[in-house]
């Protein structure tokens, strides 16, 4: 594989990883504007973690994961009781926050940044990005679906249903950061060097573009939008500095067109009907 | 015996008083009717039972416990299920997902697959498209499939909120013939309807409210020929 293949491949797979981090909150009905802050957290921890306390990366990862959903978890209690515009500014200034206490910590380095000795090389992010995918489609197959499928198009029903709504609402959110930090300990365990101004409102924001373009209706959404996000503006590089003007204006135009995103429920609904009438 | 047994609820929403001191029995096997016209409080005293809405004063008594302060998932569990006004029915989820979400609480998975085939069995219309999307369905088929989804929590005492609303004559009528077959079957209904002349006709008992309080309760037959009822709901003002 070329370096540059190779490069690009993890892109996308970070990408990956923080697209799904953005999907289950969404899929539960709400929008996590702040999800670079959570990366961040998860980032610091296994730096910090490896440099300073020696761990190895199998112990670092998964408890700096847990770091990110734990604040999620605290977090996702008050924020949630906020809605639409107000949650999503609410969760903004979070990762803002969060950011901002990173760049101000002078024991991993403040503003200069924090370099880690610890590496994962392309195939351990490749397998961690593969890993979070069988995951979620793992988890589009439990009742955990159906609840987050309720909760987001009719939290009135979910509850007389006896579903806790905000239960699942802060379960989703505090797993979507979970997923967060994993993608950003990983972040930080291949690239060895993490700054705080890395995890910034852009990051958070292009990342819920992937799952809007995506879709997030279904399981494959997300995926479908973080590879359209990576690999498209390489595609388009004939276009030289044009590149992102095409990419932005097809953006606009297929937003305008398809706004719930390139893979839809009732796109799957076609191709089953489809298989239907093809079997006798 | 006494299946449910509300007594002196009342609900408030801030300052509106939304039930005063209503009471109420349902027995073992029994329909049992609530008319009244749009908000005397006939939903609210259905959540109110559900543990959807908080209640301000009175209790609410299930097979024999007082479940006035337990929460929804509880009352669900313990045998009441609501099919909701306006259906509700989660149109990006297949019928079968419906149906599977109205079973949340039940962990044996092979029960709740003989009450999926027990209510595919009763409605065919349902049985055929399972995988698709519940947006396909009609709007009588739809209330099927919100009756379906209550059935699959396994109730003991089954309420339904305005379920002929928005229904043609024809899926009214199949309707009230299910809530019969369903009765016969053992369930005890709780139906507050618009439809009278129907309700009456197939409940064992009822009550009407008004503006949150019970004004008449008693035997289908005699409200029916009650005059002020005729007047108020049977559209019979002569």
């Amino acid at each position: 594989m070329s370096g540059y293949l190779t490069g690009v491949l993890v892109v996308l797979a970070f990408n990956v990883i923080a697209a799904y981090a953005v999907y289950l909150p969404m899929a539960a009905g709400q929008l996590n504007l702040g999800i670079a802050g959570f990366m961040a957290i998860g980032a610091y921890g296994a730096a910090f973690l490896t440099n300073e306390y020696g761990w190895s990366m199998l112990a670092a990862v998964p408890v700096a994961s847990a770091a990110a959903g734990l604040v999620g978890l605290v977090i996702g209690f008050p924020v949630l009781r906020t809605h639409g515009i107000y949650l999503a500014l609410a969760t903004f200034a979070l990762g803002q926050v969060i950011a901002a206490v990173f760049l101000n910590l002078e024991v991993v380095g403040g503003a200069a940044g924090y370099t880690l000795s610890a590496y994962a090389g392309p195939y351990v992010v490749f397998a961690a990005a593969i890993g979070v995918v069988l995951v979620m489609l793992y988890l589009s197959r439990t009742r955990f679906a159906l609840y987050l499928t309720a909760v987001k198009s009719d939290p009135t029903v979910a509850d007389l249903m006896g579903i806790s709504v905000r239960g699942v609402q802060v379960a989703a959110f505090a797993l979507g950061a979970m997923v967060a930090g994993f993608g950003g300990a990983f972040y930080a365990l291949h690239y060895n060097f993490v700054e705080a101004q890395h995890f910034n409102v852009l990051l958070s924001v292009f990342t819920v573009l992937y799952v809007l373009f995506g879709g997030a209706q279904t399981v494959w959404g997300p995926l479908a939008g973080a590879m359209f996000f990576t690999l498209a503006p390489e595609a388009l590089r004939f276009g030289e500095q044009w590149r992102y003007a095409i990419f932005a204006l097809f953006i606009i135009l297929f937003m305008a067109i398809r706004p719930q995103g390139l893979i839809t429920t009732s796109l799957f609904q076609g191709f089953r009907r489809r298989s239907n009438e093809a079997s006798p | 015996m006494a299946l449910l047994e509300v007594s002196d609820l009342s609900v408030q929403y801030g300052r509106v008083t939304a039930l005063e001191k209503v009471s109420l029995t349902v027995r073992d096997g029994e329909i049992v009717t609530v008319l009244g016209a749009n908000g005397a409080g006939k939903s609210t005293l259905l959540k109110a039972i559900l543990g959807a809405v908080p209640a301000r004063g009175g209790g609410v008594t299930f097979d024999g416990a007082d479940i006035t302060a337990r929460p929804t998932h509880e009352r669900i569990a313990r045998g009441l299920s609501l099919a909701p006004e306006g259906r509700r029915i989660l149109i990006s989820l297949s019928i079968e997902e419906n149906l599977l979400l109205g079973a949340h609480m039940r962990r044996d998975a092979a029960a709740v697959h003989r009450e999926m085939d027990a209510i595919y069995a009763r409605f065919p219309n349902l049985a055929e498209r399972r995988h698709m999307l519940a947006s396909c369905l009609s709007g009588g088929e739809q209330q099927m499939l919100a009756i379906g989804r209550a059935m699959m929590a396994k109730p003991r005492l089954l309420l339904l909120d305005e379920p002929s609303l928005g229904l043609s004559p024809l899926f009214v009528q199949k309707l009230f013939e299910l809530i019969r077959e369903l009765n016969a079957g053992g369930l005890a209904i709780l139906l507050v309807e618009q439809n009278t002349g129907k309700a009456l006709g197939v409940a064992h008992h009822a009550t009407v409210l008004e503006l949150g309080r019970v004004v008449m309760a008693g035997e289908p037959a005699a409200l029916a020929a009650d005059p002020r009822l005729r007047e108020a709901y049977l559209g019979d003002g002569g």
